[in-house]
């Protein structure tokens, strides 16, 4: 909230942050969060600084224990010895505008070993997710956070994009018929790197791996005859997990660390970097084309004999030839 | 400052239950109630300390805190918890006190910085209305 006697300056904030005042880098975030000239200055600021985080997805349905394993996967990251940070990311109310964000709740002991947690609702505005989380994450990066966890829920399109912006995508699934075929429905299956069986304590979980390895079987299929084989990397592994064990944790922090550990070794990451870099300028662009269509939108005149396609083109027209609007 | 260009940014509260006792019953409504009012409620939830609720409210950057606790201790345990967040350069965030606390103790309570305190009959209403006073009323 604004309007406290004590507000700094995004640069002094930087600083603060850099030199570890977490109540600086909460601060920025809340900036960056909120849009505007301040989150423009603290892009223009943090962007330099990044690039040495490596960034991990984690998306799948609700209740498939993204929290849970989320929490004990930065746990363990922090008992050897590394800075992760986490953004818990959980859908507003559309109605009201409010949000319930209760990741924390499962994230106990990843508070108590001094992991940076920070939840974020993806609040009403078109995009808006699209737009705030590359933002947040570049502030965590700048600030020597490393990994950076980004928990979204895997069923609208923007969570699942933003998820699949990481450099690892994990993609969480539970024993059970229903949530692999939901995955592949959901388009979860193409953007995984790494697929989790979670609550592997249940009875199920290798059917939900023979599930999931006949779908990777399917796609291999028909993306080798789509010809998409050139950027193919190796095929996702799939990870069983008990996350409110513990169980199969390790295992999965193996995993996500080969993952980075292979994009580094080839073009990969620099690959991941450049597409998430022209996904956050098309974000950005969109939302600037939304606004100006939005301002024009005012002139449309619904009884001057248009048809709605030709208003559309005369305006299109009008915004597209002229100098850029800004 | 710059005022907020894209919206104004909703209200974050960090709401938990303090100590060992309980459930969680009472704050998942007053969770609902805030967010129905527009609000961001990072809710913690039970068996919270002094602690966990100023990591919350740090890395949240929260605008008030809402602290439910049922076992008589509240006059030791508030002002803990204020001098906590006043030692994690925190003190301008309200605290707002929920659960049975008598009508004599309210006065001292406040005395030692709470921003407010929520009894038991309290309607939705008035409790949106005293998060938003105390977030309104907040000082460097
Ligand atoms: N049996 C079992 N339950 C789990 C496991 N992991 C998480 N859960 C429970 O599943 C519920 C949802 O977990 P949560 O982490 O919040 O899921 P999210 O919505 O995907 O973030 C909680 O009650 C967890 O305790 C597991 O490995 N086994
Ligand atoms: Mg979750």
């Amino acid at each position: 909230m604004a309007g406290t006697g004590e507000e700094r300056k995004p640069a002094e904030l930087l600083a603060a942050a850099r030199g570890g005042q977490r109540r600086a880098v909460a601060r920025l975030l809340t900036l960056v969060e909120r849009g505007g000239g301040a989150a423009e200055a603290i892009a223009a600021a943090t962007h330099p600084l990044t690039g040495a985080a490596h960034i991990v997805g984690i998306t799948g349905a609700p209740g498939t224990g993204k929290s849970t394993l989320t929490g004990a996967l930065t746990t363990l990251l922090a008992a050897e010895g590394r800075r992760p940070a986490v953004v818990a990311v959980d859908p507003s109310s559309p109605l009201t505008g409010g949000a319930i964000l209760g990741d924390r709740v499962r994230m106990e002991a990843a508070t108590g070993a001094g992991v940076f947690i920070r939840s974020m609702a993806t609040r009403g505005h078109a995009g808006g997710l699209a737009l705030a989380v590359p933002g947040v994450v570049r502030v965590l990066d700048a600030c020597g956070f490393d990994p950076v966890l980004v928990e979204t829920v895997g069923v609208g399109q923007i969570e699942v994009d933003v998820a699949a912006a990481a450099d690892t995508a994990v993609v969480v699934v539970t024993p059970g018929w229903g949530d692999a075929i939901q995955a592949n429905k959901a388009g979860l299956l193409e953007v995984a790197d790494l697929f989790v069986v979670n609550k592997a304590d249940r009875p199920g979980a290798s059917d939900a791996r023979r599930d999931l390895d006949l779908m990777l079987d399917l796609s291999e299929v028909s993306g080798a005859a789509a010809g998409t084989g050139a950027d193919a990397e190796s095929r996702p592994a799939i990870i069983e997990t008990t996350a409110t064990e513990g169980e199969g944790v390790q295992d999965l922090l193996r995993a996500v660390d080969a993952h980075h550990r292979a994009l580094k070794a080839g073009p990969g990451l620099q690959a991941r970097r450049d597409r998430r870099f022209v996904a956050e300028v098309r974000a950005r662009l969109e939302h600037v084309l939304i606004q100006a269509a939005d301002d024009v939108l005012v002139d449309v005149d619904s009884r001057s004999g248009a048809t709605p396609v030709e208003a559309a083109r005369h305006l299109a027209d009008r915004f597209l030839d002229t100098d850029t609007p800004r | 400052m710059d005022g907020p260009e894209e919206g104004a940014t909703p209200i974050r509260v960090v709401l938990a239950k303090l100590g060992l006792d309980g459930h969680d019953r009472g704050l998942k409504v007053v969770a609902r109630i805030l967010r129905d009012a527009g609000m961001e409620v990072v809710y913690l939830g039970l068996r919270q300390t002094t602690a966990t609720i100023v990591d919350a409210v740090e890395q949240e950057d929260a605008d008030v805190v809402g602290i439910s606790m049922h076992n008589a201790g509240h006059l030791t345990l508030a002002p803990l918890i204020v001098a906590a967040l006043v030692a994690a350069g925190l003190g301008n965030v309200p605290v707002v006190i929920g659960g049975v606390v008598p009508d004599e103790d309210v006065g001292e309570l406040e005395a030692a910085g709470v921003g407010a305190v929520i009894g038991p009959g309290t309607s939705a209403t008035e409790v949106v209305a005293s998060v938003r006073r105390v977030v309104d009323g907040r000082h460097g």
